[in-house]
């Protein structure tokens, strides 16, 4: 297996940068939408619920379907790495809507309440106070997000972008275990890093989160 | 001052929480609002600082009309105290107390220099000024909560059941350093509470609420208790009401007798060889721990607790040295009342609280 990692070393090496690229950017995008989306959604309550259900509809469709429906809406080419970092975009903003909605109602309180009699306005209250309170929630959700994009990227190979999922079709085409063993192994460690890198952020984001546990 | 011009509020749905309420709270002062829950207390509270609109009436600050201020501005001009504090958790104790004046756009270096003096002025230690609000007591986390309110130098205070949430030994200390420091700072206070001896101990005016959000009576503590006004005010200061408003009444004129008549007596008073009390003896040689001691600025209440729970009889009183230099039998205490009663306008004053 090391033999045929060497060997291969530039192929999977690009196999790598691409997957890391085309998870970790639509956690980005995914996140930047769901911020205000999800704030929309508390801050009119009569929103939340459809905001909540399309998110759950959206996180359903399969992800091969929608890599191969969307050249068709988007226009673009069928084997635009694009496809794949708007499908995982929509998933991720999916699943992370409703988990900002969750921690801004989770954080309403005294806090919040003596924030608001204090004179804060409400702008400033949300940036100030109410979500630096929703960090840790938020971020338990962007672990998640961030972990399931990982391991969706590989699907995309079957639609010829797949990052290190291409190591997968490969070793299926050759009937050669090494390159799938390789491609799991990558896609694993990178995974941990990736969550490890966001506790890491956490911690130092939010030291008295730590406290409260207590 | 703050006054309120027949103030109501109705919720929708039809519940109304304040009843036309018309009444003054005076400038530098302490005014309880007192009453059952449902009373409307609180609710009238936050109307001051419009965290609650009137549905009708108005509501002034020094003759201005609060509805016409910026509200978010207003309420800088108020501090906030609540029953849990209300502390952010992903602030320090220093920031959490330099809230108000960041707001204002005075700089972080300043604020928080600000907070850290303020931390002493509320009892707490100045190292406290980096924690984090999950790593203080409930108690603390209470002083914390009113360093936070007074940040600002407010000229009014607003304070929702502040000391309700912590324990009978913690509460008594902060609202004995509440009245301290309210005696240097002589804020305008507005404080809601629902325990009618704390809205004693504390108001410089009492307002006592009925459920519907009605003014049942308004006025300073010694008044409630001696002249309530019906019978829910009566049944609601209690039926020890008697007992409570020798609160008001200073024990430096009552009749003391020497020490030397305890010292003599049966049980007998032991002093120390300073002159300080020990306790009681009685035939044997076991000295029973005595339960304390009075100072002429103590009040009646005191001294009559401590006549009738020490074993001769005899409340002790001392100097300002701790030195026994009297005793008040409980018949004095009795007798004392007597005269004060028929006394057409007994000299009250206030006991030092």
């Amino acid at each position: 297996m090391i033999e045929y990692a060497v060997q291969n070393r530039s192929t999977i090496l690009e196999a790598l940068v691409q997957h890391i690229w085309l998870s970790l950017l639509p956690v980005v995008f995914g996140a930047v939408l769901a911020l205000p989306i999800g704030y929309l959604a508390v801050r009119y309550r009569w929103l939340y619920q459809p905001v909540v259900n399309t998110g759950g509809v959206l996180y359903s469709i399969p992800s091969l379907a929608l890599f191969v429906v969307l050249p068709a809406i988007l226009g673009t080419g069928v084997l635009s790495p694009l496809n794949v970092v708007v499908a995982l975009t929509i998933y991720t903003m999916a699943l992370l809507t409703r988990t900002v909605a969750d921690a801004l109602t989770s954080v309403q309180g005294e806090a919040t309440r003596a924030a608001y009699a204090l004179g804060y306005r409400p702008l400033r209250q949300l940036v100030g106070v109410e979500l630096p309170m929703a960090l840790p929630v938020m971020l338990a959700g962007l672990r998640v997000a961030t972990v399931a994009n990982i391991s969706l990227v590989s699907v995309g190979a079957l639609v010829g972008v797949g990052g290190l999922g291409a190591l997968f079709t490969r070793g299926l085409q050759l009937d050669f275990i090494e390159p799938i063993l390789i491609g799991i192994i990558l896609s694993v460690l990178l995974a941990a890093v990736c969550d490890l890198g966001i506790v890491l952020v956490q911690r130092w984001l939010t030291p008295w989160a730590r406290l409260e546990a207590r | 001052m703050i006054t309120f011009d027949e103030v109501t509020k109705a919720f929708p749905g039809g519940t109304v929480a304040v009843d036309n309420l018309s009444l003054e709270l005076p400038t530098g002062q302490i005014t309880v609002f007192v009453g059952p829950s449902g009373c409307g207390k609180t609710t009238s509270l936050r109307m001051i600082n419009r965290t609650i609109e009137p549905t009708s009436g108005r509501i002034l600050l020094d003759g201005e009309d609060i509805a016409k201020q910026d509200a978010a501005l207003l309420r800088r001009k108020m501090g906030y105290v609540i029953q849990h504090a209300g502390l952010f958790p992903h602030r320090t104790v220093a920031d959490n107390i330099a809230t108000v004046p960041l707001l204002n756009g005075v700089n972080k270096k300043q604020a928080r220099e600000r907070a850290t003096e303020l931390l002493t002025r509320v009892g707490l230690d100045e190292s406290m000024a980096g924690r984090y609000p999950a790593q203080l007591s409930g108690g603390q986390q209470q002083r914390v909560g009113v360093a936070r309110a007074l940040a600002a130098d407010p000229p009014v205070m607003l304070m929702d059941e502040p000391f309700s949430a912590v324990d009978p030994i913690v509460r008594d200390g902060l609202q004995k350093e509440f009245l301290r420091l309210q005696a240097e700072l002589g804020k305008t206070i507005a404080f809601v509470t629902h325990d009618i001896d704390e809205a004693i101990k504390l108001g410089d005016i009492v307002a006592i609420f009925r459920v519907g959000g009605r003014l049942a009576q308004i006025g300073p503590p010694e008044e409630l208790l001696e002249d309530p006004a019906d019978e829910f005010v009566a049944d609601f200061v209690g039926r020890d009401r008697g007992f409570r408003g020798l609160s008001f009444l200073t024990a430096d004129d009552v009749d003391v007798q020497p020490v030397s008549v305890a010292v003599d007596g049966d049980p007998r008073l032991v002093l120390d060889g300073d002159g300080r009390p020990r306790g009681w003896a009685d035939g044997s040689d076991r000295v029973r721990p005595i339960a304390g001691t009075f100072t002429p600025s103590d009040s009646l209440r005191l001294v009559t607790d401590l006549a009738i729970s020490s074993p001769a009889g005899l409340a002790v009183r001392v100097d300002d040295h701790g030195v026994a230099d009297g005793v008040v039998a409980h018949e004095a205490v009795a007798r004392h009342l007597t005269s004060l009663r028929r006394a057409d306008e007994p000299a009250r004053t206030r006991a030092g609280r």
